[in-house]
């Protein structure tokens, strides 16, 4: 079983041209296995999540109702890209499985837009955001080795409550970048070799080979891509992520929410003395996010 | 060019005697299967052996396939009908002149006695990098070698290019598009009946086929109505080889004058892109203008809004132009311009 497709050059040399595309399938139903082990380990062998202790009354008294999330400008990029990721999934892979129609200008389109969105988001999260709240910390690695032992049953002491972000959307959030950024470096040079608005078509940009691995890295990401919006389509309608999802679309996530998952030393959060917040609206200085 | 070899690789024929069966075949065989009509594109493809399908599926032995027959709204040509059946017939050499004309300037009368109508609507593209089987984007590859600095393109499209800009040869798809042709299409347990225009695709939709047709399908019938029967048509063909070639370019138009205006008109283009195209645009301008060398001209222009060339096609743009001229002002009163 390959997965690439080859093809020999005018050259006569063997060069890889895409991915195969049964790999479409093998994508899409990993992730429909990934739903059901995950629902069954949910629903018939999951213990209740434990924290070790965190903070004191006090600090939990400062939180306030609605604790800001997601700024408004963070929310939009993540809509944006969300739309012109799925509109990039669907138009390169519907006219794989024999949809017929016009795609190559929407995906295109698409791929420039999610580009735009990415290189604003880089800059945002660097210089407006915390940058650092998305990326695996200490108590995160040492917290992962503590969970693992006791979902083995061995000895160990509960894990802290989570910053802002859990460990696994830390590492999914790692493989998206792995995932979007291969896309879109390769997506940009291949539009090199159709027409657009951007620059003149430039065939002859890479060599055979080159042109070959660049589609297949393109392909691949792309595989991948659908599994990994397939698995975060799914979380954000699980019930008990419900809280996360609605923050996405409003900007904050009650304080009950709040004090049962994140630690408010790890993610602090403090409530002003008229509090905006509580009607739902985050002040400047509380806006956080990503 | 390929080199052409005497032996071709071993498949499976299968020689079916009714639709019902060639259509159950096909949907068997999926994309392994192979239509073969009258064989004269599939001959090249299977003797230069870019093409190895496992199972052939010949239709010349399917009756139901072949003939012409008077219906109440028209005619219906049979698929596998040859081309020269097609010139020769007096319904069509009466009535539906055009699509005479453009068959009897298909190939050679060899091929025309051998070639059939169905299979001159679905044969492939002929850019010689994609018969030489090179992987370029019509084989499934991610290159078009056409569209190069250095890619011969003489021959090749100048309107709706999409990454492969390879053209589709046919002389008779324009005819019938200009005679508002029905096809008539198996597919699997269904009968469907398109327009001729929309049998076409350009490689925004698929990039390695020029029609319609999915593997298990099947272009049983061609029926052409009686809308314009007797109508004033022109064809034109330019060719290198006036003796036997594909088309450079070609234009058909059907065309109804009264008062001496043009009260109907349906006029299409092959060669210029990768399926004929029917100049809507051009329709609606010349309607109810006086066909003459004027309204030509004009049309002519707006036929080639869009076009653009490849570093040797140039040349398609003016005489794109010009046969649109011709086709709505004739000939005498048009005026070459280059």
């Amino acid at each position: 079983m390959d997965f690439l497709e080859w093809a020999k050059s005018p050259w006569g040399q063997n060069v890889p041209i895409h991915i195969a595309w049964f790999l479409i399938w093998v994508a899409v139903i990993s992730g429909f296995l990934f739903f059901i082990v995950h629902a069954a380990y949910l629903r018939f062998f999951a213990k209740p999540k434990e924290f070790a202790s965190s903070g004191s009354p006090l600090i939990a008294a400062r939180i306030p109702e609605h604790v800001p999330r997601h700024s408004l400008t963070a929310r939009l990029f993540h809509w944006i890209m969300a739309a012109s990721m799925f509109t990039l999934l669907f138009t390169a892979f519907l006219p794989k499985v024999g949809f017929r129609f016009d795609w190559v200008t929407y995906h295109w389109i698409a791929g420039s837009v999610l580009t735009v969105s990415i290189l604003f988001h880089i800059i945002h999260a660097s210089f407006f955001m915390d940058f650092w709240s998305i990326w695996p910390d200490k108590i995160d690695i040492r917290d992962a080795g503590r969970r693992v032992l006791r979902f083995m049953g061995r000895p160990a002491p509960p894990p802290d409550k989570f910053a802002k972000y859990p460990l696994e959307n830390k590492l999914y959030h790692g493989a998206i970048i792995a995932a979007g950024l291969s896309a879109i470096v390769t997506g940009v040079f291949m539009m090199f070799r159709v027409r657009t608005i951007f620059f003149p078509r430039n065939p002859y940009l890479f060599g055979d080979m080159t042109w070959g691995l660049m589609y297949v890295l393109h392909g691949l990401a792309g595989v991948g891509l659908i599994a990994l919006i397939m698995v975060h389509v799914y979380f954000g309608l699980r019930p008990e992520k419900r809280a996360i999802t609605k923050s996405m679309i409003f900007g904050w996530m009650s304080r009950d929410f709040y004090l049962k998952e994140h630690d408010p030393q790890r993610w602090p959060v403090e409530s002003p003395t008229s509090s905006p917040a509580s009607k739902g609206e985050a002040p400047e200085g509380l806006r956080d996010a990503g | 060019m390929a080199v052409i070899r005497d032996v071709m690789p071993a498949f499976e024929l299968l020689q079916p005697s009714s639709i019902a069966d060639a259509q159950e075949l096909l949907e068997q065989q999926g994309r392994d299967g192979w239509v073969l009509a009258g064989g004269m594109d599939s001959f090249d493809w299977l003797k230069d052996r870019i093409k190895k399908p496992k199972v052939v599926v010949d239709l010349s032995g399917i009756a139901e396939l072949k003939g012409i027959r008077t219906t109440a709204d028209g005619i219906e040509i049979g698929a596998m009908t040859t081309l020269t059946e097609v010139v020769q017939h007096p319904s069509i050499k009466g009535k539906y002149k055009l699509l005479a004309e453009s068959a009897e300037l298909v190939a050679s009368p060899q091929i025309r006695n051998q070639g059939t109508i169905g299979g001159n609507v679905s044969q492939d593209a002929r850019c010689w990098y994609y018969r030489a089987g090179w992987p370029c984007y019509r084989a499934g590859g991610n290159i078009c070698y056409a569209d190069t600095p250095e890619g011969r393109n003489r021959e090749h499209a100048i309107l709706h290019a999409e990454r492969c800009v390879a053209v589709n040869p046919s002389d008779t798809a324009p005819a019938l598009i200009a005679l508002d042709a029905k096809f008539v299409i198996r597919t699997h347990k269904v009968e469907r009946v398109i327009d001729a225009e929309d049998y076409f695709i350009g490689p925004d939709i698929d990039i390695t086929s020029l029609h319609i047709l999915q593997p298990g399908d099947l272009l049983t019938a061609i029926r052409i109505p009686s809308t314009w029967a007797g109508a004033q048509f022109y064809f034109e063909k330019v060719r290198d080889r006036n003796v036997w070639d594909f088309p450079l370019l070609n234009v058909a138009s059907a065309m109804v004058v009264s008062n001496g205006g043009i009260e109907r008109i349906r006029i299409a283009v092959n060669g210029a892109a990768a399926r004929p195209l029917r100049l809507k645009a051009v329709e609606d301008a010349v309607r109810g203008k006086p066909a003459n060398a004027a309204t030509g001209e004009m049309a002519g222009k707006l036929a080639v809004q869009g076009a653009v060339a490849l570093q040797f096609n140039a040349y398609k743009i003016p005489l794109m132009r010009n046969l649109v001229k011709r086709a709505i002002g004739g000939v005498e009163e048009a005026v070459w311009t280059s």
